[in-house]
């Protein structure tokens, strides 16, 4: 690996100043699990880290009843699992943050790394996405807040522009009768990349569906937010043919790549598959709420 | 070369310091600088977990981790786990049930599995493959691996770590 310089700033505003006196030359560093691979393959290079481990703002995961939740970006995922109120107010996101690797990169790795680090298969993604998550972002020039769908721009290409840091997720309160899933097809039980990752959540009203999101990773360019499907659910009872229809939505918005993984033919097949199953789990868990 | 940092940590129970260069993994300032080599280099992506030892009670990947982040921490590697000559049950079940064959994995296992019963004594099979699922072992001796870890949880059950390591 090339020669790096690291620091580990205490407060938001050192690291805001010294990623704004590096610009290009910089990046925030949060659990390494990505970013220390791809500096020693040389696909990334960068002259200084800043690790945002020790801020105590980034650090923060609470809940809110009116507000909602705010998750640090250097939260590690375990500390998500093993969080009770996670489990029952985000158990989709929470299933998701417990999938990423083995146990030794779920303490290391944050669910605002995953989103950095701009991979279309991550797998938080997905479920943040379908939660109507924001990210908000602080810089030199102040502070932004952007919805997750947009914020991967290409293959480990983010909106993040120089200087700038992730600083939390921002999700909102569960709606009365809502419920949340992630999905991911891999060949194996653990440890691998998704083939195909799908993140729903659902708001019922009564029998029918009051409103949907739907976000899918791993089947094109980036993680996609899938508009049409989730809004065909719109007022209809969730019944094998409604079900079938927005498998049939999603997958049509896809653009995956033929891979070691599976064909393009395939990933939009499973698709469908994975978003009538997500739906399904999503429903039966916003009867119980 | 870049300029070498000073770093202060706890290594099995010793305060030590030691000088590395921001870009050296936390394992080669394990292995090169303090000379402890039980970890293991294996892939160097955190797909093998041989190199697997435990931060402030959580287990990770030294090899994704920079010497560096170090600084302040509470670190336990392989060699921490034997307490005055005593070997720990985790490795007296390992040689009983002969879970290991090359061996290269085994250190990595070791400290998979204290960081599982640490946090849960009575793991079920399913619990510890899952805790495991990150430590790959070539020669594919999973079996008794898991046999060892869950006669180890057993043990320290009824005896207690201290007394388990006594006996």
């Amino acid at each position: 690996m090339h020669a790096i310089n690291y620091e580990a700033p205490s407060t938001l505003d050192q690291a805001v100043s010294i990623l704004k006196a590096h610009g290009e030359n910089a990046r925030p560093f949060c659990g390494g699990t990505d970013i220390i691979i791809q500096l020693r393959a040389g696909v990334r290079r960068t002259e200084h880290l800043v690790d945002i481990k020790k801020i105590k703002e980034l650090r923060n995961l609470s809940f809110d009843a009116k507000k909602g939740l705010r998750l640090g970006a250097a939260v590690p995922c375990i500390e998500i699992h093993e969080n009770e109120m996670m489990h029952r107010m985000y158990p989709g996101l929470t299933e998701a943050a417990h999938l990423i690797g083995s146990l030794q990169i779920q303490n290391r790795a944050s669910v605002g790394g995953n989103l950095c680090n701009g991979s279309p298969a991550a797998d938080t993604t997905p479920a943040l996405i379908a939660l109507g998550a924001k990210a908000r972002i602080v810089g030199g020039k102040g502070e932004r807040e952007v919805p997750v769908e947009t914020f991967v721009l290409s293959p480990g290409r983010t909106v993040l522009g120089p200087g700038e840091l992730l600083v939390e997720i921002l999700i909102p309160a569960p709606s009365p009768h809502s419920g949340d899933a992630y999905l991911r097809f891999i060949p194996r039980n653990e440890m691998d990349i998704a083939v195909v990752g799908v993140g729903v959540a659902v708001t019922l009203d009564g029998e029918k569906v009051k409103s949907a999101r739907i976000g899918l990773a791993a089947v094109a360019a980036t993680p996609l937010l899938a508009s049409k499907a989730a809004e065909s659910l719109a007022g209809k009872k969730l019944d094998a043919k409604v079900l079938e229809e927005a498998g049939r939505l999603a997958s049509e918005i896809t653009s995956p790549i033929d891979d070691m993984r599976g064909t393009a033919e395939y990933r939009r097949h499973i698709t469908g598959v994975l978003t009538r199953r997500a739906l399904a789990i999503a429903a039966e868990r916003a009867k119980k709420n | 070369m870049s300029k070498k940092t000073l770093v202060e940590a706890t290594v099995n129970g010793e305060t030590v310091e030691f000088l590395c260069e921001p870009r050296q993994s936390l394992l080669e300032s394990l292995r090169d600088i303090l000379e402890l080599t039980g970890a293991k280099e294996g892939c160097l992506t955190g797909d093998c977990g041989a190199c697997s030892v435990m931060i402030d009670g959580r287990v990770v990947c030294s090899c994704l981790m920079f010497g560096v982040e170090a600084q302040g921490t509470n670190i336990t590697t392989v060699e921490g786990l034997a307490t005055t000559g005593t070997l720990h049950s985790l490795q007296r079940k390992f040689l009983e049930h002969a879970s290991l064959q090359c061996g290269i994995c085994t250190p990595g296992f070791l400290m998979a599995a204290k960081g599982l019963l640490d946090r849960n004594p009575e793991p079920n099979e399913a619990d510890v493959r899952y805790a495991l699922a990150g430590n790959l072992c070539r020669c594919t001796g999973y079996d008794k691996i898991v046999k060892a870890v869950l006669d180890a949880a057993a043990d320290l059950r009824t005896h207690g770590e201290g007394k388990a390591a006594a006996r």
